[in-house]
């Protein structure tokens, strides 16, 4: 068996999904003569030709409007936003069609877009490509917001994405891109419901998406040298929050630290954090704590830009503090 | 297909089209003011023949992308007022099941893609249409209407654009009624004559009387073969004016009261009903005969939607999101 990257397995993904039905097609900025801004569009041109592979101009509202339109009239468009920040001119067809149009024409439309969307810091390009605004759209009813962070979700999500007649984003975390993994030749299906336990523990539980998945495993790992069985749950779907997953094993650890490289105020992990206030209070040991990125505008300065992402040290001092709240840093 | 059958049963179709749609916007008027119908009202009287005209020229496989001042690109598009009204009073009956509302029309029957409140925002879902359309060999054009406002947006320009580039079956329809609310066209843009914008984009465009339904019907038609005949999208600007206030009530301290009788005298519906009476192509006994058809027409409708039902609460949520895509 060989390793796949995680940019490769999207780009089988799409390629499969090109290939499966001809209805699917790709709209983005630079997918296509130019190989994808990532690299993950790269060849498809060449294969799937020009009509299916829709190098546009830089008119996200337009484009990404245009895939809306698209899928009422019965094509699954694949739009593709370079950024997360960029995404935000395309708000307005996002949030104000995309998720609205199948309610407020009392269901007889159906948006099935998928819209995939680059995201998180890491990458030292500063306060305008940085940012982790998933947490935004998971606020949006009428979408569903998928965050892959292992190989086999981002090879495998975006048909699941698909199938789904909504709306679905789909966020690729950019320090992601290169990492790999050896996918289970018996896999090949996942869902788009569930979040996921990657490690199983006793003492707390670490929740992450995307990015803060690899910082909550390696932070486990950190726990687990000081005698610290942590569990950690891959959140996956950020919209809608599959709860009872994280109430489970919250149940069982009770103790619970979550990691959110978006800002702390109004956040994704203030909202799973009061789901497990709402939820299971009683079951809880210790306060609920969250790692999460800071709150400035990314800086560029590598140990700046270090400073304001959550790592797996604080991390691990978190869930250490909750554990062992006479030794543990606060 | 290009031509206007200027015969005697059209003219007095594109009549009886404009005062249905008068007519049934002054019932509209009552319920809002007897609280039947809530939220916003835009009306559509003064420019009852631009959506008239544009709309004898598409056929039934065509697409349209409607404004939030679209009773009467709804009614004219053949979407029937029962559950019209029906919408409007919230009812389940109604063509949203009470979701949508005023400004929210859609009609999956008609391929009619809704009342747009965002302005501008439906010009990308247009484009979208189109595209989705020609890459599944549909020979349908998308007619896109949308206010002289909207092309202070920049969703405007990036789907003019991109329409043009993809050559899509487009046709852009500017109800061009001099003010967004009340900000008049001459404040807000640098270039007021609109057919330039679409210079910029190598997109054929053409100026209208939109108070004239046989010349909107005329230009919507020569713009729509053109398309057919492979010359890409086309903008088409229908001059026009709204004679009453933006929504229910504004004081209208943007305009005075002498343009708006200025524009009256210029009114689609009079000066449509004058020449044909002038030329001898209608009585006044047949006129009276469409408002009262129109007007009867209206009556079962409000009663159609006053014998509605109310959407349980317990539906509150459904199509949020959907578990099919619908076909």
């Amino acid at each position: 068996m060989t390793a796949l990257a995680y940019r490769e397995a999207c780009r089988q993904g799409l390629r499969e999904a090109l290939l499966r039905d001809p209805k699917v097609f790709l709209m983005g900025e630079d997918i296509g003569r130019y190989g994808g801004c990532y690299a993950v569009t790269k060849g498809l041109i060449e294969e799937f030709g020009e009509e299916r592979i829709r190098d546009t101009p830089l008119s996200e509202s337009a484009y990404v409007g245009a895939g809306i339109g698209a899928a009422l009239v019965g094509m699954r468009p694949i739009v593709e936003i370079m950024t997360v920040n960029f995404s935000l001119l395309a708000l307005d067809q996002i949030v104000n069609n995309a998720a609205t149009i199948p309610y407020m024409s009392g269901g007889q439309f159906a948006v099935p877009l998928v819209i995939r969307i680059a995201t998180g810091g890491g990458r030292r390009v500063a306060a305008q490509h940085s940012h982790s605004l998933e947490g935004w759209y998971a606020h949006i009813p009428g979408l569903r917001v998928v965050a892959p962070a292992v190989v086999e979700d981002a090879r495998f999500m975006l048909a699941a994405a698909l199938a789904d007649p909504n709306p679905v984003l789909i966020f690729e975390h950019v320090m992601l891109y290169n990492i790999e993994a050896e996918l289970d030749p018996a896999v090949s299906e996942v869902d788009i419901a569930h979040a996921k336990l990657r490690r199983e523990g006793r003492d707390v539980t670490l929740i992450g998406c995307g990015n803060g998945l690899v910082k909550a495993l390696a932070a486990a790992e950190i726990l687990a040298s000081q005698g610290i069985s942590a569990e950690v749950v891959d959140l996956r779907v950020l919209r809608p929050l599959d709860t009872a997953t994280i109430l489970k094993s919250v149940a069982k650890t009770r103790r619970a630290v979550i990691v959110d490289e978006g800002w702390r105020s109004g956040s994704l992990s203030a909202e799973i954090g009061m789901r497990i206030a709402e939820e299971a209070f009683f079951d809880l040991d210790a306060p609920l704590r969250r790692v999460c990125g800071a709150e400035v505008p990314m800086p560029y300065a590598p140990h700046l830009e270090d400073a304001a992402l959550p790592q797996p040290a604080a991390i691990a001092a978190a869930a250490r503090g909750l554990v062992q709240p006479a030794k543990g840093a606060q | 297909m290009s031509k206007v059958h200027l015969d005697h049963a059209h003219l007095h179709h594109l009549l009886r089209q404009m005062i249905r749609i008068r007519h049934f916007e002054a019932k509209c008027v009552e319920l809002y003011q007897a609280q039947k119908i809530l939220g916003f009202l835009h009306l559509y009287d003064g420019e009852e023949a631009v959506s008239v005209g544009v709309m004898e020229a598409l056929g039934p496989e065509d697409a349209v992308v409607a404004t939030y001042r679209e009773h009467g690109q709804a009614i004219a598009r053949g979407i029937g007022m029962d559950r019209l009204m029906a919408e409007m009073l919230g009812k389940r009956e109604g063509c949203c099941r009470g979701r949508g509302g005023s400004m929210h029309i859609f009609d999956r029957a008609a391929r009619f893609y809704g009342g747009n409140a965002i302005v501008g925002g439906g010009l990308p879902l247009a484009v979208g249409i189109a595209l989705g359309d020609k890459m599944q060999g549909r020979p349908a054009i998308t007619a896109c209407f949308f206010g002289e406002g909207a092309v202070d947006e920049g969703e405007f320009h990036e789907s003019m654009n991109l329409a043009s580039l993809w050559r899509l079956p487009v046709l852009f329809v500017c109800e061009n009624n001099l003010y967004s609310m009340g900000m008049a066209l001459e404040r807000a843009e640098a270039e007021t004559e609109l057919v330039r914008k679409a210079a910029g984009y190598r997109m054929a465009a053409a100026a209208v009387d939109g108070m004239d339904a046989v010349a909107v019907e005329v230009a919507a038609r020569a713009a729509l073969e053109r398309i057919h005949g492979g010359e890409g999208p086309q903008f088409l600007e229908c001059r026009t004016y709204r004679f009453r206030a933006h929504s229910m009530y504004d004081a209208q301290l943007y305009r005075t009261k002498d343009e708006v009788e200025a524009w009256r005298k210029k009114g689609p519906i009079g000066r449509f009903h004058e020449w044909l009476r002038e030329s001898g192509l209608i009585h006044d006994e047949e006129v009276r005969a469409i408002e009262a058809e129109a007007d009867a027409e209206i009556e079962a409708a409000v009663g159609f939607a006053e014998a509605g039902s109310l959407e349980p609460v317990s539906e509150l949520e459904r199509f949020v999101t959907m578990e099919r895509v619908p076909s």
